[in-house]
């Protein structure tokens, strides 16, 4: 920003902050091949619990059975039933949820500090004996049809699957919900046979952060989990080269809105590149000071949202630009967008932008780490990419050390306007003439999601 | 000069075995402009939050500017004496913090989340904002915009946008500050002149109207010296007298329905109103352990018969407040209970379900170990949000504005374990007793 010297000197300097100490990971692999990080953390008499499990497969009769064995998983074990499992849990003081996507099966949970054994114990009971009672199943499944229906409904997950189904076509990545139809047809003993050969120890990281003494925790989840085995996690397959093409709008008639999506390829996180990309990505649309909101909603008023960011997956990363416009401005909007990702992809930044999104992105990385839940959920994600809790202090270093060259570089691959896939969900009758005076259009209507 | 006093660093932890709870040391002080202020010491991570309340939200809008306290909050990012359009968010960021505002019913909140060592510019650019926003002709047509955007990415180009947040206050309240849309209707919004800004502005946000809370790892004493020097000039103005929005309870069911043209499947909301937390904190307690008896998780008794038995709905909820925070606002306020459900399960079978559950818990009461469970829960759900020293400012800044009582958030788990079975079984029977406000989202895009 440009202050003058006489308003820098009202605005107080801020002081540098002393950073948190790394955390000390306790961790110990057993035999079973589940690997486990413990953190100590006393802030509140709480811990927190992230398993991930690899949960690799193709097609999406794969993907609609990891739907429904993550939905059903707390269903029923050769003990206990649904509700006495919930009831279980709850008296801990504790949750525990699922959740998967292409990569992994995510369990995410808490309890008292004290309830930790009993929290293992109940976590070991639905790892090992599941059981997936046939009537609960049946009815979990309707309802996640339904869930999937309504999902589909909505206008930013319509744009999300267009954009990865242009963007991974044919790849696990290329959808995140799966079709109603296909959901509808799974049987409980597809997701049986699936909880069998691949809820399995092997390649699965358990994280543990809280009011807990490490090496006590070690012990209890030995105790607990080293009964639990299972054979080798599948590999994903490679990502398609990334096709771009014409820009495709996606009808909605009567939509008063259009979202405006564009993805590409990133760099991962172990590429010496990365650190310059999150730097360009934050200068772009990143955060609120970026120059996508400066423009398209500080200064024209088209969006209320404006955003883009870097997601890692195991077999790629991506970039993502995402703004959902007033219907009368998608072709103004659409500009200013391709204006801003050419800009960076042709000009290096200035000083204070640079050093602007250097101070945000280590200072936001010290922010997610504050809670004890917060760093749970970042150790258990970087483990998941082979990555130690050293990233929390190499990383702001690396950022330190990026030049406005070094953004210009990398943008030059990541943001250019040429090197992105552009989905437009909206009335394709009112926006078609000005998209089109931008660049090579094509139009698709949505896929009706079918339920039986 | 300011009055201060402080419950001190050392204060007790008010902990039982079977219930933890958030010990945070607290200092409250008052400034001579009455800016009330509240300082929440803690070192554990190296970073500070800081939120302003502001005692005014939609409820206290005039008539014919719906959406004004909102339009409002949008433009106290736009710059003020000594900060430029925008850069409020570029000082907060570039520093390595987060920013935010929300206008809530009774009251709108604006917060950073910094490094330790921003603390003195985050305090200078809230004060610098109290002192007056600079707002322009050209700032405030665009912000029209942006919240016209915000309008429609939520509300109008989405299925259940604004369900039932904007469309059950009409069924359930008869006044226009409890009934109408705090979004704001577009032709109000545009309406909006730098006028009723200066209006608003010099009624609503005078010092004395507010709450400043600090929270996270600074000392206290230094932290006072630098409000008194940032917030301490501001000049003091009159106070608005709180408005009392009550509306009577009704003992008659009232309905209404719309038809949500982008929704696949219907919906069903139902607002029953509890007590005034002011009035009778305990009995409104007891209606929020109770939202946890009905919905909370696989064991609660709506998804057990609604989702698991009579599989009639796709999803079921139900919470206090009108987002779901049960502390945020002032009487009068609903439970609502909130389901969609398949075309081919009508809306008058769950409702006769859900009148059979509450019956159930009024005339049984609880299950033995049920309200033990729920309050471990709840009350690790409290310590979790604690751990977030932005989610314990705002807390503490919430409790003090509307209670006057920040240590609230440390006592919480202690009143919860006063509610008993049967306080929870008279809030059951306290819902079944008054006419509800049901509220049918026809499904207008059903396959």
């Amino acid at each position: 920003m440009t202050t003058t010297t006489e308003r820098a000197s009202i605005i107080p300097a801020v002081r540098p902050t002393v950073p948190a100490e790394l955390p000390t990971v306790v961790e110990r692999t057993l035999p079973s091949g589940l690997r486990v990080l413990v953190v100590a953390r006393t802030s509140v008499p709480l811990v927190e619990l992230r398993l991930r499990i690899p949960f690799t497969g193709l097609g999406t009769d794969f993907a609609a059975q990891a739907e429904l064995l993550a939905e059903t998983l707390f269903t029923g074990t050769a003990k206990r039933d649904r509700v006495e499992i919930a009831t279980a849990v709850q008296a801990l003081g504790g949750s525990l949820s699922t959740g998967v996507d292409a990569d992994r099966l995510a369990v995410v949970g808490s309890a008292l500090a004290t309830n930790l054994d009993p929290l293992l114990g109940i976590l070991a009971e639905v790892l090992t004996e599941a059981s997936y009672p046939d009537d609960e199943f049946s009815g979990e499944r309707d309802r996640v049809v339904e869930d999937a229906t309504m999902a589909l409904s909505q206008p930013a997950v319509i744009a999300r699957e267009a954009l990865l189904r242009r963007m991974f076509p044919g790849h696990p990545y290329g959808s995140v919900v799966a079709e109603p139809a296909v959901l509808a047809g799974v049987g409980v003993g597809a997701v049986r046979d699936l909880h069998t050969a691949r809820i399995s120890p092997r390649g699965a990281i358990l994280t543990l952060v809280g009011d807990v003494d490490p090496a006590a925790a070690l012990d209890a989840v030995e105790a607990a989990l080293g009964g639990w085995s299972g054979g080798e996690p599948e590999v994903m397959p490679a990502v398609p080269a990334l096709a771009t093409g014409p820009i495709l709008i996606v009808n909605r008639p009567g939509a008063v809105q259009t979202n405006i999506r564009l993805g590409g390829a990133a760099l991962d996180r172990h590429d010496p590149g990365y650190p310059t990309q999150r730097l360009a990505n934050t200068i772009f649309g990143g955060y609120f000071s970026s120059r996508l909101v400066d423009n398209i909603r500080e200064d024209k008023g088209y969006t209320y949202s404006p955003r883009s960011s870097v997601d890692h997956y195991l077999a790629g990363s991506r970039f993502t630009a995402a703004a959902d416009v007033a219907t009368d401005v998608t072709g103004p909007a659409l500009l200013e967008i391709f204006y801003e990702l050419g800009r960076m992809a042709v000009l290096a930044p200035e000083s204070e932008e640079l050093e602007a999104a250097r101070q945000y992105s280590v200072g936001t990385m010290a922010l997610g780490s504050a809670t004890a839940a917060g760093l749970a959920s970042t150790l258990s994600g970087l483990a998941g990419a082979g990555i130690g809790v050293e990233y929390l202090r190499d990383h702001p270093a690396a950022l330190t050390k990026v030049t406005a060259e070094d953004v210009l570089a990398v943008s030059a691959g990541l943001l250019a306007p040429t090197r992105l896939v552009t989905v437009l969900v909206g009335d394709a009758e009112k926006i078609t003439g000005a998209v089109a005076a931008l660049g090579a259009v094509t139009t698709a209507v949505i896929d009706q999601p079918t339920a039986s | 000069m300011s009055s201060r006093t402080g419950t001190g660093p050392t204060v007790s932890a008010t902990m039982t075995p079977s219930l933890p709870s958030p010990a945070y040391p607290l200092e409250k002080a008052r400034l001579d402009n009455g800016l009330r202020v509240v300082l929440a010491p803690d070192a554990t991570a190296p970073v500070v939050a800081i939120a302003v309340h502001y005692d005014v939200g939609f409820r206290s809008e005039p008539e014919g500017r719906t959406g004004f306290a909102h339009l409002f909050e949008h433009m106290m990012f736009q710059g003020s004496e000594n900060v430029g359009k925008a850069e409020h968010p570029k000082y907060v960021q570039a520093a390595g913090g987060i920013f935010n505002g929300s206008t809530h019913p009774d009251h709108t909140d604006y917060y950073e989340l910094l490094p330790a060592g921003a603390l003195e510019l985050a305090l200078f650019l809230e004060a610098d904002r109290m002192r007056a926003p600079k707002i322009t002709r050209e700032n405030l047509d665009n912000q029209i915009a942006v919240v016209q955007e915000e309008i429609r990415v939520n509300v109008m180009n989405r299925p259940y946008g604004g369900f039932p947040w904007i469309t059950l206050p009409p069924v359930a309240f008869d006044t226009f500050p409890n009934a109408h849309n705090g979004y704001g209707d577009f032709s109000e919004l545009e309406a909006a002149s730098l006028d009723d800004a200066e209006d608003f502005f010099e009624k609503f946000y005078a010092p004395g109207n507010a709450v400043l809370t600090v929270a996270g790892d600074f000392a206290a004493d230094d932290a006072m010296k630098l409000v008194e020097r940032y917030f301490g000039d501001i000049a003091a103005r009159a106070v608005p007298e709180r408005r009392s929005f009550a509306e009577p309870v009704r003992s008659d069911e009232r309905r209404g329905d719309l038809v949500d043209r982008l929704a696949p499947r219907p919906a069903l909301a139902i607002g029953y109103r509890v007590p005034d937390p002011d009035a009778d904190l305990s009995a409104f307690l007891a209606h929020y352990l109770l939202t946890d008896v009905l919905t909370s998780g696989d064991a609660s008794r709506l998804e057990r018969r609604l989702v698991q038995t009579d599989r009639s709905v796709i999803g079921v909820s139900s919470y206090v407040g009108t987002f779901g925070d049960p502390f945020d606002q002032r009487d009068p306020l609903l439970l609502t209970v909130e389901a969609r459900h398949p075309a081919e399960s009508p809306a008058d079978g769950i409702l006769a379900a859900i009148d059979e559950e509450l019956d159930r818990v009024a005339t049984d009461g609880l299950a033995d170990g049920e309200l033990e469970r729920i309050r471990a829960r709840v009350a690790s759900g409290l310590l979790r949000e604690a751990d977030d020293a932005l989610g314990r400012a705002l807390a503490f800044g919430a409790f003090e504005l509307h209670r006057g009582r920040p240590e609230t958030l440390n006592e919480l788990p202690a009143l919860l374990s006063e509610v008993t079975g049967d306080d929870v079984a008279a809030a059951a029977a306290a819902l079944r007793a008054q006419g509800r406000s049901v509220l049918e989202l026809k499904a207008g895009a059903a396959s």
